[in-house]
């Protein structure tokens, strides 16, 4: 049988707004199935993003959702734990709202190891407002605000929220579409903040810009670079030139947030 | 033994024609027609699901049955 996605799809909002080849769909779908393989409950899941084409997704899922201000997910995700610590809260959105306006939040939600899961799609660019350079873009790319390439080097999404503090990190590609919902799920089942960094494409802002002719050569090179971890561990320095590690990167087992936050309450209630 | 086709359904109002699907079928099944995908060759879909994986528009469905 096809996989249903309609039960998790708000009625009426497809056709979704992102572009032709948008991978950002491929990861909603990716998320959808993994909710579906957890049985999770609607009614018991949040979905929370800031601002951008990717953060988009939540409109479009039949859970509780909520689209906030760029780059702050993670502080209404915050909230939304806190208040109710039985929910499953999976923050979405791109890599220009979680590592540049959103890049402080970003870090200390992984210090604080708050039990949420953050997937962040990393098209390398601004999708939404035209293809400014992110701190995702690579350099010598182009983006609009980079028309001779850009100077900067490129964040590791997924090596920061491990330097970060993040207790599980992984990263997939839209290409290997149907390694995504086994990850996120991975992620969501571990009790801790864990980020899923996916890389994506856009091909209107970022892929005509940077000589792809089409959405189909972008997803080829998203085939080309990824190494899956297992694999990668046979590879030399040489052959892991330009590659990038796909599947769990990291994993480590740590005192929880709300769990901490609630012995801190038992022991402010004693002392009174 | 007969073997039974699978079904692949198309949903055309969500196709944006973006080629993914087209591109990544291992068995050339499917195909462009003007701006949406159709299945040319359907005795060669070997039921692998990687179109409708990939199709970022919900469009495409592939029933083994
Ligand atoms: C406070 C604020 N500053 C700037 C913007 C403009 N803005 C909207 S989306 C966006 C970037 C989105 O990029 P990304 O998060 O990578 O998502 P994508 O569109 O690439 O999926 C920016 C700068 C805004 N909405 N709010
Ligand atoms: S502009 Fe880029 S990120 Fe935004 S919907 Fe289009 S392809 Fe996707
Ligand atoms: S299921 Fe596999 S073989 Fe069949 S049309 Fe889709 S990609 Fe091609
Ligand atoms: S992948 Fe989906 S949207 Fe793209 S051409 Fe195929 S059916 Fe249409
Ligand atoms: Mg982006």
């Amino acid at each position: 049988m096809a996989f249903d996605y309609d039960k998790w799809i708000r009625p009426g909002k497809l056709p979704h707004i992102w572009c032709p080849g948008c991978g950002h769909g491929i990861v909603m779908k990716g998320l959808i199935r993994a909710l579906d393989s957890l049985q999770l409950k609607k009614e018991n899941t949040a979905i929370v993003s800031g601002i951008g084409c990717a953060s988009r997704l939540p409109g479009y899922m039949d859970c509780c959702t909520l689209h906030t201000a760029h780059g702050r997910a993670a502080a209404f995700a915050t909230g939304v734990k806190m208040a109710k610590p039985e929910m499953n809260v999976i923050l979405v959105g791109g890599d220009g709202d979680g590592t540049a306006i959103g890049g402080n939040h970003f870090i200390h939600a992984c210090r604080r190891n708050i039990d949420m899961t953050y997937i962040i799609m990393n098209n390398y660019i601004y999708g939404m407002t035209g293809g400014q350079f992110s701190p995702a873009t690579p350099t010598g790319h182009k983006a609009s605000t980079t028309p001779y390439g850009n100077p900067d080097p490129a964040f590791d999404i997924a090596k920061l929220a491990i330097g970060a503090g993040a207790t599980f990190v992984a990263r997939g590609t839209a290409y290997h579409a149907a390694q995504l919902d086994k990850l996120i799920a991975e992620a969501i089942q571990h009790k801790g903040f864990s980020v899923v960094e996916i890389l994506d494409d856009c091909p209107t802002t970022y892929g005509r810009r940077n000589k792809y002719k089409s959405v189909v050569e972008m997803m080829n090179r998203l085939k080309e670079v990824a190494v899956p971890v297992k694999a990668a561990e046979k590879m030399t320095a040489e052959q892991l030139q330009g590659k990038v590690l796909t599947g769990v990167l990291y994993k480590e087992e740590r005192a929880e947030y709300t769990a901490e936050y609630a012995k801190v309450i038992e022991r402010a209630q004693a002392a009174k | 033994m007969e073997k039974t086709l699978p079904k692949i359904e198309i949903i055309e109002k969500y196709c944006k024609g973006c080629h993914i699907c087209v591109e990544f079928c291992p068995k050339q099944v499917l195909e462009m027609k003007g701006f949406v995908v159709a299945v040319k060759n359907l005795e060669a879909c070997i039921k692998c699901m990687q179109c409708e994986l990939r199709c970022p528009d919900f469009a495409i469905k592939v029933s083994a049955e």
